[in-house]
């Protein structure tokens, strides 16, 4: 399969998380936003693979309207 | 009076397709609503693939001579470069990557061609008042100084452009996006020592939260493209007190005189089918971009190109009459690709939400420190000949060979020699079907069918650098079967005599009615 891998893959999950909480420490709503702007076109250049990408797009969106229907 | 073919419209659609014409010995009426070529300079881009073709026909030599060749781009974001690109001119073929000339010098040019050519009747100020279609022929009432007048045809050419006064008069509907972001273009003389390069400034300090481009023309004249937003008076943008000080805060010091300013807003819009009966439909009149990435008239000439061949074979009964189908789906693909390339820039260019902005902006940002992201930065994807990948005309490979030369791609050019003097593979094509042979033995029968010309390798031209054998990857041999406007129509590393003559009935349309 070409999908998204969506199994455990951190080899630090916790550590991940509190990384990028630290990384918007002290910023605006505004920089925050321009900052995971930042690292998601890093990431997604780095995963670089258009069906996974879209699959990746595909899961976050479809979580949002789930989130949005379920209220 | 009754024609076989009237074409209405003498832009470089209309006039390449009259010319196309007389080249295949069709006569035609040419007409047009104006007595001379545009005013102000509209397109200032033209491609390979577009000078290709106008080579073909005759007239690309004076606009090679007169055109800016220019090969570098820098972008800009704020006060900073952001990257640069090169066109790289690979070597091996006749035409630039991209010459810069003023649509008016281009339609002057096709004019002069026009009248080396009798068989084309030229009448400007002949407004096409109404339009109508009666079983096979068409009826069209024209309007001039001097009184009104109609006249038939049994093919009618809309090229009419962007109001297509020919799409009204029969009720064809287009459809698409409409953007409000206007823009403020200026051409302008300058004696400068920019360099011949394509500037392009996102957000640049001297107009704040706008696009600017800067590109350079024959006779020190120079295009400025300012984005003003949707909300900008469009009047008071181009009165002169207040166009120069956008360009004196652009230029700084250097004088300066504007030939022509206007502002503009664009569509990005096709019709559901370019073929109606008797009418066909081409250019601005059939599809209408976005001018980032220079597609509006370069992919109205391919249109063309596409279309004449077809026509050509149809009226004469070389092909059958559903050929001329495949000119609607080949290029509606054409005008897909077109459209999605520049909505997809002027969304980069315009963003429309704030997290689009956000998106954008970063790229840009990344893009200086970073190279991955030099490939989103997106400020147009710039015009390279469309691929009929998907075409009913193709015969799918069967042998191993190259991708880049597959079925219905754009024949590239190569330095070649022909009966001993230097030359260019696509000059020496000519205006039919072309078996293209390398390093096998190809039937004499072959040489004997109507329509088809056989160059072989060795014998009719020689590979003068390698680059024929390269880009047909023909190193181990093969035949190549190119149709009339040098696309590919199938290839084969050693075909019989009735896999060719079968490739050709295919690309002539007559085994459309058999796939269906």
């Amino acid at each position: 399969m070409n999908g998204l891998n969506v199994e455990a893959n951190f080899d630090d999950a916790d550590g991940f998380y509190a990384a990028l909480i630290d990384a918007h420490r002290a910023l605006s709503d505004t920089q925050s936003g321009a900052l995971n702007a930042r690292l998601i076109l890093l990431l997604a250049n780095h995963i670089g693979t258009m069906t996974v990408l879209r699959d990746a797009l595909d899961k976050a969106r479809a979580s949002i309207d789930e989130e949005n229907s379920s209220c | 009076m009754h024609h076989p073919v009237i074409v209405v419209g003498a832009g470089p659609s209309g006039l390449s397709a009259a010319i196309e014409l007389a080249v295949c010995g069709i006569p035609t009426v040419l007409l047009d609503d104006n007595n001379t070529v545009s005013t102000g300079s509209r397109a200032i881009c033209f491609a390979k693939r577009t000078l290709e073709i106008w080579d073909r026909l005759g007239c690309a030599a004076p606009m090679l001579e007169k055109g800016v060749v220019w090969q570098l781009g820098k972008v800009f974001f704020r006060d900073a470069q952001v990257y640069q690109f090169n066109l790289l001119p690979e070597g091996g073929h006749k035409m630039p990557a991209f010459i810069n000339l003023q649509q008016y010098y281009v339609e002057e040019f096709l004019v002069d061609r026009v009248h080396e050519l009798p068989a084309i009747d030229l009448r400007w100020k002949n407004r096409v008042t109404r339009v109508v279609q009666r079983g096979d022929v068409v009826a069209l009432e024209i309007e001039t100084p001097d009184g009104g007048y109609t006249l038939t045809c049994d093919w009618l050419i809309a090229a009419d452009g962007a109001n297509s006064p020919t799409r009204e008069s029969l009720s064809v509907r287009s459809h698409g996006q409409e953007f409000h972001d206007q823009f403020l273009i200026c051409d302008i003389t300058m004696h400068a020592d920019f360099p011949t390069e394509r500037r392009f400034w996102f957000d640049p300090p001297f107009h704040p939260g706008h696009s600017v481009l800067l590109h350079r023309q024959p006779d020190n004249v120079w295009r400025v493209d300012f984005q003003i937003g949707a909300d900008a008076d469009a009047a008071d943008a181009l009165r002169i007190e207040n166009i120069a000080p956008r360009i004196d805060a652009m230029l700084g010091e250097r004088q300066w005189s504007l030939e022509w300013a206007s502002t503009y807003t664009f569509r990005c819009r096709k019709l559901d089918r370019f073929v109606h009966g008797r009418v066909l439909f081409v250019g601005d009149a059939a599809h209408q971009v976005s001018p980032f990435g220079a597609r509006g008239a370069n992919g109205a000439v391919q249109g063309v190109e596409n279309l004449i061949w077809k026509l050509v074979r149809v009226m004469r009964g070389g092909a059958s009459p559903a050929l001329l189908a495949t000119y609607d789906d080949e290029r509606q693909h054409g005008a897909r690709e077109n459209l999605l390339n520049s909505t997809r820039a002027t969304d980069f260019i315009s963003p429309k939400s704030t997290i689009s902005r956000v998106f954008r902006d970063s790229a840009l940002l990344l893009a200086k420190r970073y190279p991955f992201a030099r490939a989103l930065v997106n400020s147009g994807r710039l015009s390279v000949p469309c691929r009929y990948d998907d075409s009913a005309l193709n015969t799918p490979d069967q042998d191993g060979f190259t991708p880049a030369a597959r079925p219905g791609s754009a024949c590239a050019d190569a330095a070649i020699t022909r009966h001993g003097r230097a030359g260019w593979l696509l000059e020496s094509f000519g205006a039919g079907f072309v078996l293209l042979v390398a390093g096998i033995d190809v039937p004499d029968a072959l040489r004997q069918v109507t329509d088809l010309t056989v160059l072989e390798l060795g014998s009719d031209f020689i590979d003068a650098n390698g680059d024929f054998a390269r880009r047909y990857d023909l190193a181990d041999g093969g035949v190549y079967l190119i149709r009339p406007d040098q696309h590919v129509a199938a290839r084969w590393r050693r075909p019989h005599e009735a896999d060719v003559l079968r490739a050709m009935r295919r690309a002539l349309g007559f085994e459309l009615e058999n796939l269906v």
